[in-house]
């Protein structure tokens, strides 16, 4: 199974170098070189604040609009084009070939994620002109970012298995920013004085993805440290969110009728 | 005795329509059907007969109201069995940033074949499919036909027991349908299982054993090409040059038609021997004389002309 899974992920990250996805990187380049000179000229000894700040922003703005985008065609368009009817002739399950689909756009994002926080490095080297040990918290929020991408990602596809890339594009970012409310939705559920309403809401902040646990920016840019139980604990989660996702995305998509 | 490599049984297949699904529009309708193993069964049908949505449902691309269906003993929706299966889609569709050689290579790599295998392999069947020189070039370049050609190689790649191709002639040009004609023969010489669909008469006339017509979803008519169309002539033709210098009866003229100096009537069989002495008499000279029997065509038409949808099936030679 994972030998398959490794030939479909691997096409897929082929699909996505072949269609210059990754010409973004030239974007990044772009705003991590204009950054790095304007900084030292616009702010007063929190240059390195600024530039590991918007660099991160940048990198999981970047990520997340190419896993929503890419993510929510990785089904639809192989239905489309009729690319997945050969493929479901080769002895591979549709689970197998979702999780392959899921696994390339993520290696996709990983190699992406990867040259834009070199980017970033060589940005704050520029600036700095050293690094400091606090500098590998960087690295941290960077993996958190890409646990976050890697659970829209599987949303996206989740999606993609029923619906067409519009309403996906809508359902996804639906999600995502009401993920990133999980924690208010919580806190509003003590106030309703509803026990209905109180159920409803505790229950539906507990299913949505929270996004915010992935959000180590500003921990990451003011170089404080990131506990290591929140990283065992935010890879448990996306791993666990992430299986129930593309379980349900296998489930729905193995009863699809294809047109 | 040959045991059947393809098992249909009752498969019936309904699409929901309208907004709501509420309604149903059936498209396949009960149907069993075997293909021996080493056999080449033709699937003929107008558009829309179900041709397509009886492969797709043997591929798994689409699931069954109705009915089950085995291959090779494997119930078709265990997907180990595509191991010894080749398909090609009707109008085949690759992925477009990918060169003949790499989409091959993909796909072998599905299956338990070396490397050095899946590689010996790849470059067989690019040069038997005419592909060997294009062979750099993206797939998003080719055309119909050329993408028919790498269909047709990835689907007996790995040199599958059973290869099931939905209408492997489509856009391909007379020496590309040649070609086709004889790949679908080369893999009945080596035993292998073919199911084809095709509009093409003529190549099922050639390549089957056995042909099947569907129509508005249901089985008409299973047998070979000589039972479905009977072995029994229709009557006889004789082609004939006359200048007149004996007269012809005017019956008998009147079934004459003139091209030139030569001549054609049809006469049934128990009637030849008098239309040769009456051109013996007439001073004729009688070029050919051939017997009349209906094509494919004719029985495939037949049918298609009736008001199939509610007509009773025309068993011709059930198994």
């Amino acid at each position: 199974m994972i030998r398959l899974v490794g030939v479909i992920a691997h096409n897929t990250f082929r699909e996505a170098v072949r269609d210059r996805i990754l010409y973004n990187l030239v974007f990044f380049a772009l705003l991590m070189i204009a950054a790095a000179i304007l900084v030292g000229q616009i702010s007063i000894g929190i240059d390195s604040l600024v530039i590991v700040s918007l660099g991160l922003s940048a990198i999981s703005l970047i990520g997340l609009l190419m896993a929503m985008f890419i993510g929510v065609g990785l089904v639809y368009k192989e239905i489309d084009k009729r690319t997945l009817y050969a493929l479901l002739s080769k002895p591979v399950r549709r689970g197998e070939f979702l999780v392959g689909k899921f696994a390339g756009l993520v290696l996709t994002l990983t190699v992406n994620t990867a040259l834009m926080t070199l980017g970033l490095a060589a940005a704050l080297l520029f600036v700095k002109r050293s690094f400091a040990l606090s500098d590998s918290y960087i690295l941290v929020a960077v993996y958190f970012i890409l646990l976050k991408l890697a659970l829209v990602t599987a949303l996206a596809l989740l999606f993609s298995c029923f619906s067409t890339p519009l309403l996906s594009i809508l359902f996804t970012v639906g999600i995502y920013i009401t993920g990133l409310f999980a924690n208010d939705i919580r806190t509003f559920s003590s106030i309703t004085g509803s026990r209905a309403l109180d159920t409803f809401a505790v229950t539906l902040s507990y299913l949505l993805p929270n996004f915010n646990n992935f959000n180590a920016i500003a921990s990451a840019a003011h170089g404080r440290a990131i506990p290591r139980a929140l990283i065992v604990q935010n890879t448990m989660y996306a791993a666990v969110y992430i299986a129930v996702v593309l379980l349900a995305a296998t489930v729905t998509f193995s009863r699809r009728n294809l047109k | 005795m040959q045991s059947a490599a393809i098992e249909i049984e009752g498969l019936t297949k309904d699409y929901p329509v309208g907004f709501w699904h509420q309604t149903k529009r059936r498209a396949l309708d009960q149907l069993s059907l075997q293909v021996e193993t080493g056999d080449v069964l033709g699937f003929l049908g107008p558009n829309g007969a179900g041709k397509s949505t009886t492969i797709k449902l043997l591929m798994g691309i689409i699931f069954p109201t109705a009915g089950s269906a085995r291959i090779l003993g494997q119930p078709i929706s265990d997907v180990r069995m595509h191991r010894y299966i080749g398909y090609l889609p009707e109008q085949p569709y690759f992925y477009d940033y990918l060169t003949a050689p790499e989409l091959l290579d993909y796909f072998g790599r599905f299956f338990p074949l070396t490397a050095a295998r899946r590689h010996d392999r790849i470059e067989h069947l690019l040069k038997k499919v005419g592909l060997d020189s294009v062979r750099k070039i993206q797939l998003r370049k080719y055309s119909k036909g050329m993408l028919q050609r790498v269909g047709l190689a990835q689907a007996i790649l790995h040199e599958p027991q059973v290869v099931i191709l939905d209408e492997p002639m489509s856009g391909l040009d007379p020496l590309g349908r040649r070609e086709v004609r004889d790949i679908i023969l080369e893999l009945k010489r080596e035993g292998r299982t073919v199911l084809f669909s095709t509009h093409i008469l003529s190549d099922a006339e050639m390549l089957c054993d056995r042909v099947a017509v569907v129509v508005g979803g249901k089985l008409r008519g299973v047998g070979s090409p000589e039972q479905i169309v009977s072995m029994k002539p229709q009557g006889m033709e004789i082609l004939f040059e006359w200048r007149g210098v004996g007269a012809l009866t005017p019956a008998f003229a009147a079934q004459t038609t003139q091209t030139g100096n030569r001549y054609r009537v049809e006469v049934a069989q128990e009637e030849l021997y008098a239309a040769l002495d009456q051109l013996r008499i007439a001073g004729a000279q009688v070029l050919s004389v051939a017997q009349l029997k209906p094509t494919l065509e004719d029985f495939f038409m037949g049918l298609v002309g009736k008001e199939y949808a509610t007509a009773s099936a025309v068993e011709v030679l059930a198994k």
